[in-house]
């Protein structure tokens, strides 16, 4: 009797997690918060999210045949569609669709193709999409529409909508009534005008940007929901908790003790827990497994870095929105992080060394 | 009052990971003790770590159950008994337990039905031997670990002697899933083994035992405790349920706290560990004089109609044994020697029992882990799984790139091959296999090296010598030259003279 056996070693038994059960679990956990900013923000949001997930899935699979190689199955494993829905997370909502075209072509093809694909990159490939497009584009980067529901007054109808997907929100008569700013682009510019911070936000509800009321990206701005669906990807044993805790926790530390020095310039930390890009870097983009380090205590460092290059960029720094260049900064960190911060191998000292004999003479038998 | 330097030392474990343990289907009946005996018997000649054993019967010759069929030879080398009675009729390269099942040296041993022991007569108090003799006899024995590591055991016992041990641990962890023969070995026979256990101290001349038993083994926990009241010197202690717990490593350092050096021994550390199974083989071995010919085998896997535990005479076909558990062949996919995670997988069943048998598994697709195989995603699942510290994927990584300097470097000689990061990794990157394969390779490229360098030295050796003859051809050459002159010049002045 022959048994078919190609592996001559263990583990013959494994578990059933694939590649494609954590893709689709993170896909999972971000669709509360997606599913609130579509419904905030109406069709043109749809249009836009649809159109680019269905670009970052050609392009992967454009790319794949490029190299010769079968499209299908690694379509299969989800990762272009989760790139693609983390890039569109990130775009203001009422971006024309070119906009979601170009920032999944440059997720997938300059984020992570050129590199050999899954597993490859050194960066992010939806953060660098997003800084890409907010340096080219920083107008249509920064233009964001009101909170809208689907079906209040206010809310364009479909056929607006496809106005605005289409031909840019320019095509519209009221634009400038549709749209504003955002709440750490706000108080930026008015500190431009010598407004203190008491004043600023004075009518202003951190509550409604927890629960994701207000301005923002498009999945990016119920701070809570993507708070659940983050730890419950901890639960799962999807992520680990020490990037996201170590991340969040500088970013409150830092904002904390400055805005209790000074309250008039500093925004407390509750301003910026509020705002839903940091929550999205914490539990989604930070802890994007193939660009941040591989062991506890290397992640509890880069989670500490990303959060004190959020809070400096979104502090002094020209942008408000400050996550998407932190990560991309602690991404070029990764490899350092990686080689000198090891797991202790079992019988020696950190620096390699065997461990000395530990054997007491009173133990000893006589 | 809270001990706070407890609190801090307490030992903490490292990696592992919870896998499903498959282990219901046996732990709950009896040891099946009437399995028929088969026609013949193929006894391998080496079943230890170390040298084989030196035959010492020839074929024709009639043997009785338990009689010396090999002596061991060298320092770590057991020797081999016959497990049952019956006549020689072969001994022949066979084909052994291992992957590859290159032949070995084996005796064919044709069963007579008798089942006749040789006489042996028991021992009326052990405690009355010298406490050499304990491992004299364990060693005559032929007892090795049980646990599937199938080192000698006196070997061990009597590093335990001459160095300083304070604690004699034994491992009750059985951490591979589908196994149970440990399990139900202390649910059945604890006393033997605590028995064992005392022996074992005693040859020794060691104070105390910890038997560690993880925490999924509840009545075998209570049967051994039950067993070792009257022995306070013995404890009995549940440890958490986490593959791998039975790494004597990491159940030393649970245990006591203490970590072994890297590149040292338990011994090290004041700690020897022997496995529950060896414990009750040296109990029968001191107690009755009886050597380790038979052991207990957990037949299990989803292609198995009935599995069980069964004691079987070393040498015993696994094909026989799949008979009698009634395994689907065609549902078979893999036959597994030992557990799951660190075992072999057999080419085939005509293999004999060893005694590191301690599991045959017959697994069917389903059980076995065939997903194909896709890029790392750097997930580092493999390395918190791993127990050892090191960084799975990154080694992976250095192997494939074919720097394996490299990959010793960040720890490759610290992988003990237990298939945690291969388990859990989500891409099914057969992680152990590589590890594998590279110190594999490193032994043959040191092999070669050393093979280079003896050439080297032979030509040095060769052009040396032949520069010394050649230097002396020159020097009497020379010296001919010289005495050639001489003469022509004692000639000419003779000449002259004359
Ligand atoms: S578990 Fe597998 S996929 Fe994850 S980092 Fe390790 S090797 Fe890569
Ligand atoms: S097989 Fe080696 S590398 Fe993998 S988990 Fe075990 S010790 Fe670590």
């Amino acid at each position: 009797m022959i048994a078919h056996s190609k592996l001559s070693s263990g583990a013959h038994i494994g578990t059933n997690t694939t590649v494609r059960h954590i893709m689709w679990q993170v896909m999972l956990a971000i669709s509360p918060a997606t599913a609130v900013g579509l419904f905030c923000f109406g069709w043109p949001a749809l249009n836009l999210f649809i159109v680019t997930l269905l670009s970052a899935v050609l392009f992967e699979a454009f790319c794949l045949r490029l190299a010769g190689r079968i499209a299908r199955p690694v379509i299969m494993d989800g990762s272009a569609l989760l790139s693609g829905w983390l890039v569109a997370m990130t775009l203001p909502p009422w971006a024309p669709w070119w906009i979601g075209v170009a920032g999944s072509g440059i997720a997938i093809i300059l984020g992570k193709q050129v590199y050999g694909g899954l597993g490859q990159n050194l960066f992010n490939p939806a953060m660098l999409a997003r800084i890409a497009l907010l340096i080219s584009f920083p107008i249509e980067m920064t233009t964001w529409p009101n909170v809208s529901p689907v079906f209040s007054a206010h809310a364009p109808g479909l056929i607006e909508s496809l106005s605005i997907t289409f031909y840019g929100l320019g095509s519209m008569a009221s634009a400038d009534a549709m749209t504003g700013a955002t709440t750490l682009g706000y108080i930026k510019t008015e500190f431009s005008q010598q407004h203190w911070l008491p004043d600023i936000l004075a009518d202003h509800s951190i509550f409604l940007d927890f629960l994701g009321w207000t301005r923002g990206s498009l999945g990016e701005t119920s701070s809570l929901l993507l708070a659940a669906g983050g730890i419950w990807l901890i639960r799962q044993g999807v992520i680990k908790w020490h990037i996201p805790v170590s991340l969040l926790l500088t970013v409150t530390v830092l904002s904390g003790i400055f805005h209790m020095m000074d309250g008039q310039h500093y925004v407390s930390p509750l301003v910026h827990l509020s705002s839903g890009a940091l929550m999205c870097a914490a539990f989604f983009i930070a802890t994007d497994y193939v660009t941040s380090p591989n062991t506890p205590a290397g992640q509890l460092v880069f989670g500490a870095g990303c959060g004190l290059l959020i809070f400096v960029i979104r502090t002094w720094g020209n942008y408000p929105e400050g996550a998407g260049f932190a990560v991309l900064l602690m991404n070029a960190a990764t490899p350092l992080i990686d080689h000198y911060i090891r797991p202790r191998i079992y019988g020696r000292y950190r620096n390699g060394k065997p461990l000395a004999q530990k054997i007491t003479a009173q133990e000893r038998k006589q | 009052m809270l001990n706070l330097s407890a609190l801090f030392k307490a030992p903490r474990i490292r990696g592992g990971v919870h896998a499903e343990e498959h282990k219901a289907s046996t732990s709950a009946q009896p040891i099946v003790v009437d399995f028929p005996l088969p026609k013949k018997l193929y006894i391998p000649l080496q079943q230890h770590v170390g040298k084989a054993s030196e035959p010492v019967v020839r074929v024709g010759d009639h043997v009785l159950k338990g009689q010396l069929l090999a002596h061991s030879q060298g320092m770590i080398s057991a020797p081999v008994h016959a497990s049952s009675s019956g006549v020689i009729v072969d001994i022949n390269d066979y084909p052994a337990p291992h992957p590859s099942a290159l032949p070995i040296r084996t005796v064919v041993l044709e069963t007579d039905g008798e089942d006749k022991w040789i006489s042996a007569p028991p021992v009326d108090d052990p405690f009355q031997l010298a406490p050499e003799e304990v491992s004299l006899r364990v060693g005559a024995a032929g007892i090795v670990g049980l646990g599937g590591a199938a080192f000698p055991s006196a070997v061990k016992l009597n590093l335990g002697r001459e160095n300083r041990i304070h604690t004699l641990l034994i491992n009750g962890g059985e951490c591979e899933p589908y196994l149970t023969c440990d399990d139900r070995l202390m649910q059945e026979r604890a006393e033997g083994i605590i028995d064992g256990i005392r022996l074992m101290l005693y040859g020794m001349e060691t104070g105390q035992a910890i038997v560690g038993i993880e925490d999924n083994k509840p009545e075998a926990y209570t049967a051994m405790r039950k067993a070792s009241l009257p022995y306070p010197f013995i404890k009995v202690e549940q440890v958490p349920t986490r593959y791998p717990m039975g790494w004597d490593r990491q159940l030393i350092r649970y245990l006591t706290g203490r970590e072994v050096p890297a590149g040292g021994r338990s011994a090290d550390v004041g700690v020897i560990m022997h496995n529950v199974g060896t414990a009750y083989a040296v109990h029968r071995a001191i107690r009755f004089n009886l050597p380790l010919i038979s052991r207990i085998v957990t037949v299990s896997g989803g292609a198995v109609a009935s599995p069980m535990n069964i004691e079987v005479p070393i040498g015993t076909l696994i094909s026989e044994l799949f008979a009698f558990c009634g395994v689907n062949q065609t549902a078979t996919r893999r036959i597994i020697m030992g557990g799951p995670m660190m075992g072999d997988a057999l080419p085939h069943s005509r293999l004999p029992i060893v005694k590191a048998s301690s599991g045959i598994l017959a697994l069917t697709q389903e059980e076995i882990r065939n997903k194909a195989q896709q890029p790392c995603i750097r997930c580092a699942q493999c390395v918190s799984a791993c127990p050892a510290g090191l960084l799975p994927l990154d080694m992976a990584n250095r192997i494939r790139n074919n720097q394996l300097d490299a990959a010793v470097d960040i720890g490759l000689k610290d992988c003990i091959s237990c298939g945690s990061c291969s388990y859990v990794c989500p891409s099914n990157i057969p992680l152990v296999q590589y590890f594998k394969y590279a110190s594999g390779e490193l032994a043959a490229r040191q092999q070669a090296q050393h093979k280079s360098e003896h050439t080297r030295r032979l030509m040095d050796e060769r052009n040396a010598r032949m520069d010394r003859i050649k230097k002396q051809q020159q020097e009497e050459e020379q010296a001919r030259l010289a005495a050639k002159a001489e003469r022509e010049r004692l000639q000419t002045e003779q000449g002259t003279l004359a």
